[in-house]
């Protein structure tokens, strides 16, 4: 069940489990030898890694493994000790119009309407107020959470509250989002729903995903493509690429043996690191 | 709901008020009048205009001494919250003036200052701002660090980040921090009018007890203290405009 028609048409490295190419026409973010040294400890170390365009892609490891720490880097809210991020061919050293992020803590403003939280990135880039409003209330109703734009965070559930975040960051129309554990935070069965949901989104958005989870099922299930880290010092111990979980229908993914056969190597994988 | 939270404030108002008239009656001292002495006294300075003479006094050590600890103290804070450095620098005044005996201070205020407006003004200084200024810098430096790294994510300049992200995030504790400013300024505007010179609310106090005209002093404490009461609740007024998803209800609803 290799993949045979990709729908990001020029990706050589559609096939089984292959390092992602370093075409870098094709990646969106490029992670180019980053080391982040915390006083002594090496959290990060010489660190590579490729991001193709207009997928998603998982950074999964045991905790401790520095991949909120990569995220962070690639966000730019932490400066690496060393190495650079190419976002779409240009070096960046801090946060840019070209990324959005997705908080695990959803961190949104107690003191603002969900309507002023949506547009409150637009806010900071100088959009003039009613034009904003009119933006976020679309991606209000885009993920689905119409008729709530004036309630404030504190009487939404946990699920709505990241609904919230994920309007604001889709809001800015940046090429990439970067999600942070994003559904960690919330109920199981709310957490499968913004899985299906995401993977609609990745889909239909023609916007780059870097998704960090320590879920093996959720990695399988919602990436298309999973970098293992292994920690101290953190380094990418294997790329894997699902190859045949893209044209199946997103309820019958997690019967798949493709799916199964992954979730289990991953976790042979990093048994050992997990105590 | 607001009925019964009314319902609830008059019976409340009804129990204390019922338990000080009661406790007059007995007496409980010949020093302490009744609720209707008082109340009766307290019309009486109303009317024949001595309590509006006195509060144009009283008000204008404690106004003066309130807006410049409010915003001075929510600045001060404010940078020491920010900066490690004004924190080193400046936190130890306020600490050790939180903890310093105001009256055995007066003294020196007045070989200072002599006993006019200015000393007023700094017994309500004294007393007002160093909980608005530690409760601010704290309050500043426990922002939730994710809201400052999504204002920083999602492009603020520094300066956003503090006017719409910092601030914000610290108002409630401000706001508290002014609530108790403001309560402890009041008891130093009548500590400076007993204690410096009987001018103003201080006065009556003072007078009306040197001619056992217990009902005249207890009318005047009362009327400060409802004073009080009024401007705490127009704060909170103020903090639900400017910052309604941050307020969840106070005991005072």
């Amino acid at each position: 069940m290799l993949q045979t028609d990709n729908p990001v048409q020029d990706l050589p490295a559609g096939h089984g489990h292959s390092v992602a190419s370093s075409n870098s026409s094709a990646n969106a973010v490029s992670v180019r030898n980053v080391s982040k040294n915390y006083g002594t400890v090496e959290a990060l170390k010489d660190l590579s890694l490729e991001f193709p365009k207009g997928q998603l892609t998982s950074l999964l490891g045991p905790s401790g493994c520095g991949k909120t720490t990569l995220l962070k880097i690639i966000a730019g809210l932490l400066e690496p000790t060393s190495g650079e991020i190419e976002v779409d061919g240009r070096s960046v050293d801090g946060p840019g119009p070209d990324r959005a992020f997705v908080f695990q803590d959803f961190a949104l403003l107690p003191w603002a309407s969900v309507l002023r939280n949506v547009s409150f990135g637009l806010e900071l880039r100088g959009v003039a107020k009613s034009e904003r409003e009119d933006i976020a209330a679309k991606y209000i109703a885009d993920v689905g959470l119409a008729g709530f734009e004036k309630s404030y965070p504190h009487e939404l559930s946990g699920g709505m509250r990241q609904r919230v975040g994920l309007a604001r960051a889709l809001s800015v129309d940046s090429d990439v989002l970067l999600m942070d554990e994003p559904f960690s935070a919330v109920d199981e069965q709310t957490r499968r729903k913004f899985q299906e949901d995401l993977l609609s989104l990745v889909a239909n958005e023609n916007k780059t995903f870097i998704f960090v989870t320590h879920s093996i099922e959720e990695a399988v299930y919602v990436s298309d493509q999973i970098a293992i880290l292994l920690p101290r010092p953190s380094r990418v111990s294997d790329i894997i690429r699902p190859s045949g979980l893209r044209e199946k229908d997103s309820r019958s993914i997690r019967r798949d043996p493709e799916y199964l056969d992954i979730v289990d190597e991953i976790w042979e994988s990093l048994r050992s690191y997990v105590e | 709901m607001a009925n019964r939270s009314l319902f609830l404030k008059l019976l409340s108002a009804f129990v204390v008020f019922g338990a000080w008239e009661i406790a007059g009656r007995i007496p409980v001292s010949y020093a302490f009048p009744t609720f209707f002495e008082s109340m009766a006294a307290l019309f009486k300075m109303m009317f024949d205009g001595s309590l509006l003479a006195a509060y144009a006094e009283t008000l204008k050590p404690l106004a003066i001494g309130i807006l410049i600890s409010a915003f001075l103290g929510i600045a001060i804070g404010l940078w020491i919250g920010l900066s490690g450095w004004f924190d080193w620098l400046f936190s130890p005044i306020f600490i050790v003036m939180q903890a310093a005996p105001l009256a055995a201070l007066i003294p020196l205020l007045v070989m200072m200052y002599g006993i006019g407006l200015t000393s007023k003004v700094f017994v309500v200084c004294i007393m007002a701002m160093p909980v608005i200024v530690l409760n601010t810098a704290g309050a500043v430096r426990n922002t939730p660090s994710s809201l400052t790294e999504m204002g920083k994510s999602f492009l603020a300049s520094k300066a956003e980040v503090i006017t719409k992200i910092i601030v914000p995030a610290a108002s409630p504790v401000i706001f508290s921090g002014l609530r108790l400013g403001i309560s402890a300024g009041f008891i130093g505007a009548i500590l400076s009018e007993l204690k410096i010179t009987p001018t103003g609310v201080g006065d009556i106090i003072t007078y009306s007890r040197s001619i056992a005209d217990y009902a005249t002093m207890y009318a005047a404490i009362f009327s400060i203290i409802v004073l009080a009461v009024l401007f705490l609740n127009f704060l909170e007024k103020i903090e639900k405009f400017f910052f309604a998803g941050n307020v969840r209800g106070y005991a005072s609803d």
